[in-house]
């Protein structure tokens, strides 16, 4: 008889969700399933209500990548106005959007990821996380802690408020950096630029020891998509879309984004909140794609900063065309941490940025609106359709995790084959499941459109059907 | 999330308090005997009404932690809706912004179902106290815990009760 083992809640991520694991009759993984169990309805609820509004509630969705939704739905009302907001609106919502990317890339690093592949995948699960790295090493626990809040305290420079500002909206931003904040953002530049090296440094040692993990952590042919510049350099806030596949060729390239139906169809699952988008013209088998900072650092040419670009390199030398390691969405991360750290010091010596012309205002222009912007975990589109009063008529919202719903399941289905024999199941064989998610970063809430909590379930699952065991760890 | 911005404050709470359950450490079931128990998030389905039950028996201190928590905030504005509120947020979800294998999420014991009316915290379950915010700004957070630490009921007046 074929069994379950699910995991339930999956922890050190953002949002509820559990795993099942299929086995065969053998007791052989056949097959993997993630489950997210939050669903709040944003799409539906906001019906009715004025695009303007769009930007503070958003971000409600989630509190961990807010700023993206922020400036999603901010951009989508710039669509509907029909107005080309002015440069340095334009900067300073690159400059948060850059914050964001440092703080929540520092998260999911050294808060959430690193104490598997630092303590231990069979360190203790009591002290398997923060704290725990805290307790063995202080340090470098503090300078995490530090870079992160170095990526926060941009955003609250700019829009007075760590979680949640309300600073975006449609036309342009309510303020400009002032002299003060730039000066503290450039004080603790030096220190955020060596923590990166620290934490480079000590990955790429990881690498050296963690072959397997490299070879059977999501490690599988997909297409990858994100935003570039025109001249393919990487992007996070503007440029248009492009695909490339498993060999490194670009497969299709400078989508628009208001295009992107397009390009991107949605599939629905029955165990699971989470859609599962896929590329339109291959279908839903062979559509899968990934987004986030491994997809992005796969589609981009280059990366358009020195550092930065040198770090690509040695990144790329672990594929044959694409990187097509999900274990290696933590080195992406931090190259990632890098380039914003260059492209903020670059952006600080523009003096636009304490322009006052922050705001171009009009009336409704256009009845739809989309607006897609790179959330640390991939990108995320807010389209909008709107009556002659601004009504919201539609709304649809297709976020970074939702993405990489098929690339999980496939995650999660190779590290479990591997790794889980028997039914006999320890708790480290579990972690290393989880760790498979952690990988891709998800935040459930988002991904769902949920707001609050967070919390992974293991169910071994039998071929009639039945759960044979169900793995609640202690 | 804010309860990290309380930064370099980690690290001292990591040397008196002990952290049993929660989304950034790994234990799967919520133990007995826990002091105190930050709440965040209206309740929405079956599975946060459930642990929520759980949560309150075990636990000495409840906190309503955050605007959703305390109100129901943005997730209840679903409530407006009416009475087919789940079934027509899900269908525009899963159905109408879908292109392929047009499904209801609905697998039993996996996705829980959602509630037909989205309530705070304190409607399901009797709480202790209230912290307001959205989200309660690390500062706010951190005078709570340390007023607990320090033996005291958690007062918080002024600026520190305001929401948004
Ligand atoms: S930050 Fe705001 S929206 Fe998010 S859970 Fe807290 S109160 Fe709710």
């Amino acid at each position: 008889m074929s069994k379950r083992i699910i995991i339930d809640p999956v922890t050190r991520i953002e949002g509820h969700a559990k795993i099942s694991v299929f086995l065969d009759d053998a007791g052989n993984v056949s097959d993997a399933e993630f489950h997210v169990v939050e669903f709040r309805g944003f799409e539906k609820f906001c019906e009715g209500r004025s695009f303007s509004e769009m930007p503070g509630i958003t971000p409600r969705i989630c509190g961990i990548c807010p700023v993206s939704h922020l400036l999603a739905s901010a951009k989508a009302g710039d669509a509907i106005m029909a107005v080309n907001i002015p440069p340095a609106a334009d900067k300073l919502r690159r400059l948060m959007n850059l914050g964001q990317i440092v703080q929540s890339h520092a998260l999911s690093f050294f808060h959430l990821s690193a104490p598997d592949f630092l303590l231990g995948w069979d360190a203790p699960a009591e002290t398997r996380n923060v704290f725990g790295l805290i307790a063995s090493n202080e340090g470098l626990a503090r300078a995490g802690i530090r870079l992160r809040q170095f990526g926060q305290e941009i955003i609250e420079v700019l829009g007075g408020k760590k979680i949640h500002p309300a600073w975006a909206v449609p036309g342009g931003v309510r303020s400009a950096l002032s002299a003060e904040g730039a000066a503290k953002i450039r004080a603790w530049l030096p220190e955020a630029h060596q923590t990166t090296q620290v934490a480079l440094g000590l990955f790429k040692k990881v690498l050296e020891t963690h072959e397997r993990e490299t070879q059977l952590y999501g490690n599988f042919p997909s297409l990858f998509m994100g935003l570039v510049a025109p001249d393919g350099t990487w992007e996070h806030h503007g440029g248009r879309l492009r695909f490339t596949d498993s060999s490194g060729s670009t497969i299709a390239d400078q989508i628009e984004p208001r295009d992107y139906k397009t390009v991107i169809g949605e599939s629905s699952e029955d165990g699971s909140y989470l859609k599962s988008p896929y590329y339109l013209p291959l279908g839903r088998e062979d559509g899968i794609y990934r987004v986030g900072p491994l997809a992005r650092l796969n589609v981009c040419s280059r990366m358009g900063v020195p550092k930065a670009d040198e770090e690509l390199r040695n990144f790329r030398s672990f594929g044959h065309g694409s990187v097509t390691s999900s274990f290696l969405y933590h080195y992406a991360r931090l190259i990632e941490i890098l380039a914003s750290l260059e492209y903020i010091e670059r952006a600080l010596a523009d003096p636009d940025l304490s322009s006052q012309d922050l705001r171009a205002d009009a009336g409704i222009n256009s009845l739809r609106g989309v607006g897609a912007s790179e959330a640390p975990r991939g990108t995320l589109f807010h389209d909008y359709t709107v009556d002659r009063d601004g009504k919201l008529l539609k709304v649809n919202l297709i976020v970074a995790t939702g993405q990489n719903n098929l690339a999980m399941n496939r995650t999660v289905a190779q590290i479990a084959r591997h790794f889980l024999k028997g039914t006999e199941v320890t708790e480290p064989m579990l972690n290393r499941i989880e760790h498979g998610i952690r990988c891709y970063d998800p935040c459930l809430s988002c991904s769902t459109h949920a707001a609050g909590k967070m919390a992974l379930h293991l169910q071994l699952v039998g071929p009639d059907g039945s759960v044979v065991k169900d793995v609640v760890r202690d | 999330m804010s309860f990290l911005d309380m930064d370099e404050f980690l690290i001292e709470l990591a040397g008196k308090i002990e952290i049993v359950y929660s989304p950034i450490v790994d234990r799967k079931e919520y133990p007995e005997g826990v002091d105190l128990c930050l709440i965040e998030g209206a309740v929405c389905n079956e599975d946060n009404l459930e642990i929520l039950h759980r949560i309150r028996k075990r636990t000495r201190v409840l906190v309503s932690f955050g605007d959703c928590a305390v109100t129901g905030n943005v997730p209840a504005i679903r409530n407006q809706l009416g009475a087919g509120n789940t079934t027509e947020v899900l269908q525009c979800a899963y159905i109408e912004n879908a292109q392929d294998h047009k499904v209801l999420p609905r697998h039993e014991g996996i996705v829980p179902a959602l509630l037909s009316r989205v309530v705070p915290v304190h409607e399901a379950v009797a709480v202790e106290y209230h912290l307001p915010g959205c989200p309660p700004p690390a500062d706010r957070i951190r005078a709570v815990l340390e007023q607990v630490l320090s033996g005291t009921a958690p007062k918080l007046s002024g600026p520190q009760l305001k929401f948004g």
